[in-house]
């Protein structure tokens, strides 16, 4: 994925959080990642390396202490790509 | 949740690893008979969880100058660098690392967690970038966090992710840090330092060098990573510790930079607390001597290293992926980690006991510090009872 439509990442995260999720959660824009999907810090770190190579940037950790939910993440990325 | 039952939950998180009685953490040693023995509780133990990796911690030379710097210049200095407590011996120290690394400029620091965050945010603020290590000390991060930077983390020794990342900051590679380390505290492991500067000369980025646990370890004269492979002059800056070879506490950096001189006027870390005492001082520079002197103890920490690392490694440990100072075998989860780790000290060996989340990717740890001061029969000693818990825990 080389585009950095708001709409094609939300989607993309859905999809991979909900592989990830232990918790049986529709997951929405507004999901909360660590309250309701009971992802473990290492499978997150994870999806994040896999979502930097896939939107081909480097999301700053420090950026991602102000990360609640889904949507806070795709407006992160996107705001990334957008500048890089 | 009120801030007391946010400690609460994390004490219950706690108790649930470890089992009430256990007190891997933190554990009281009572009695301290050498650079190898220790009393813990009723025991006699067989020390092998410390950083001592010379064995100086009673040299005497160290011990006579800690002496008559206490009786000349008193306990301690009650004041920051910036003002009342920079003395002879703290000046006369910096040149002295200085000197040691072939450099123009030193600074020396209270702590070594010290070094690193003023030396960290002196360098670095908000508009910046720092690269680390993914399984970078806590004290780098810290030091990250507190200088603002945008902070971007790399696979742990992997080249071709660190150079993706480098790829894609652009023309922000001029203003970014790269921040790596001789020696891997968790498994042991040594930077690929010749790549890391050959990617920091293509990308034209400033790069710093944690000497911590490599200073005193690595390199003919002992200065590290960077004396051994040869590569002092690719260094920007250079951070380590007193706490590990040299036995004492406190930190420097040093560097070809004259500019290093300008964090003295804007490193919180080094201007708002009080400087290392005299003694501190004194026993740090007695105990560099001996380090820079010290190739028979280099040689001799290198025999034990490599024979408890090709015996745990026999007998079929999960290990770093190369024999030094640190040895930490790599265990399933942290149950049988604790279990080695109790069996171990019943045995009288004390070991590190590293459990999630302190190690990197989730691994449970039980990690060796192997010093010059072990003898050959300490070491079998310690290998035959690895060996026997392998076979009674791990096989079963």
């Amino acid at each position: 994925m080389t585009n950095n439509n708001y709409d094609e990442i939300i989607e993309l995260l859905c999809d991979r959080l909900g592989s990830l999720a232990n918790a049986d959660v529709n997951i929405t824009a507004e999901t909360n990642l660590i309250s309701e999907l009971s992802i473990d810090s290492i499978k997150l770190l994870n999806l994040i390396m896999e979502i930097e190579d896939a939107f081909d940037i480097s999301i700053p950790i420090n950026a991602l202490a102000d990360v609640q939910t889904v949507h806070e993440l795709a407006s992160l990325i996107s705001k990334i790509k957008s500048a890089s | 949740m009120n801030l007391l039952e946010k400690l609460d939950a994390a004490a219950t998180a706690r108790k649930a690893m470890l089992p009430e009685g256990v007190g891997a953490f933190g554990i009281p040693v009572e009695e301290v008979y050498s650079a190898t023995e220790a009393r813990i509780g009723e025991r006699r133990v067989l020390l092998l969880g410390t950083n001592n990796y010379l064995g100086l911690t009673f040299a005497p030379e160290c011990i006579q100058a800690a002496h008559k710097a206490l009786d000349t210049e008193g306990t301690g200095t009650t004041g920051s660098r910036m003002a009342n407590g920079s003395y002879h011996g703290h000046r006369a120290l910096e040149r002295e690392f200085a000197d040691f690394y072939d450099c123009c400029a030193g600074i020396v620091f209270t702590t070594g967690y010290q070094a690193n965050l003023g030396t960290i945010s002196g360098l670095v603020g908000r508009g910046d970038t720092v690269l680390i290590d993914g399984d970078s000390h806590a004290s780098i991060f810290d030091g990250c966090i507190l200088s603002g930077a945008e902070i971007i983390r790399f696979k742990h020794n992997d080249m071709i992710d660190m150079e993706k990342r480098l790829r894609r900051l652009g023309d922000r590679t001029e203003t970014t840090l790269i921040i790596v380390e001789g020696i891997y505290s968790m498994l042991g492991d040594q930077a690929p330092l010749a790549d890391i500067v050959a990617l920091k000369n293509k990308y034209k980025c400033t790069l710093l060098l944690d000497e911590a646990h490599s200073l005193g370890v690595l390199g003919e004269t002992g200065q590290g990573l960077s004396e051994k492979t040869g590569l002092q002059k690719e260094i920007d800056f250079i951070t380590g510790t007193f706490s590990k070879s040299l036995c004492s506490i406190g930190g420097f950096c040093v560097s070809n930079h004259p500019q290093l001189d300008q964090l003295r006027y804007i490193s919180h870390p080094y201007i708002f607390t009080a400087s290392p005492s005299p003694a501190t001082i004194a026993s740090t520079r007695a105990a560099l001597q001996l380090l820079r002197n010290g190739g028979n103890l280099r040689k001799q920490l290198w025999k034990n290293c490599t024979q408890l690392y090709s015996k745990l490694e026999e007998t079929g440990y999960k290990l770093g992926p190369e024999p030094g100072p640190v040895i930490a075998a790599v265990l399933d989860n942290p149950k049988q980690a604790l279990q080695i780790w109790q069996r171990l000290l019943e045995n009288n060996i004390y070991v590190n006991l590293i459990l999630p989340p302190a190690a990197p990717d989730g691994k449970s740890l039980v990690r060796c510090s192997v010093n010059a001061a072990h003898t050959t029969e300490q070491m079998a000693y310690v290998g035959d009872i690895f060996a026997k818990l392998y076979n009674e825990i791990l096989q079963t």
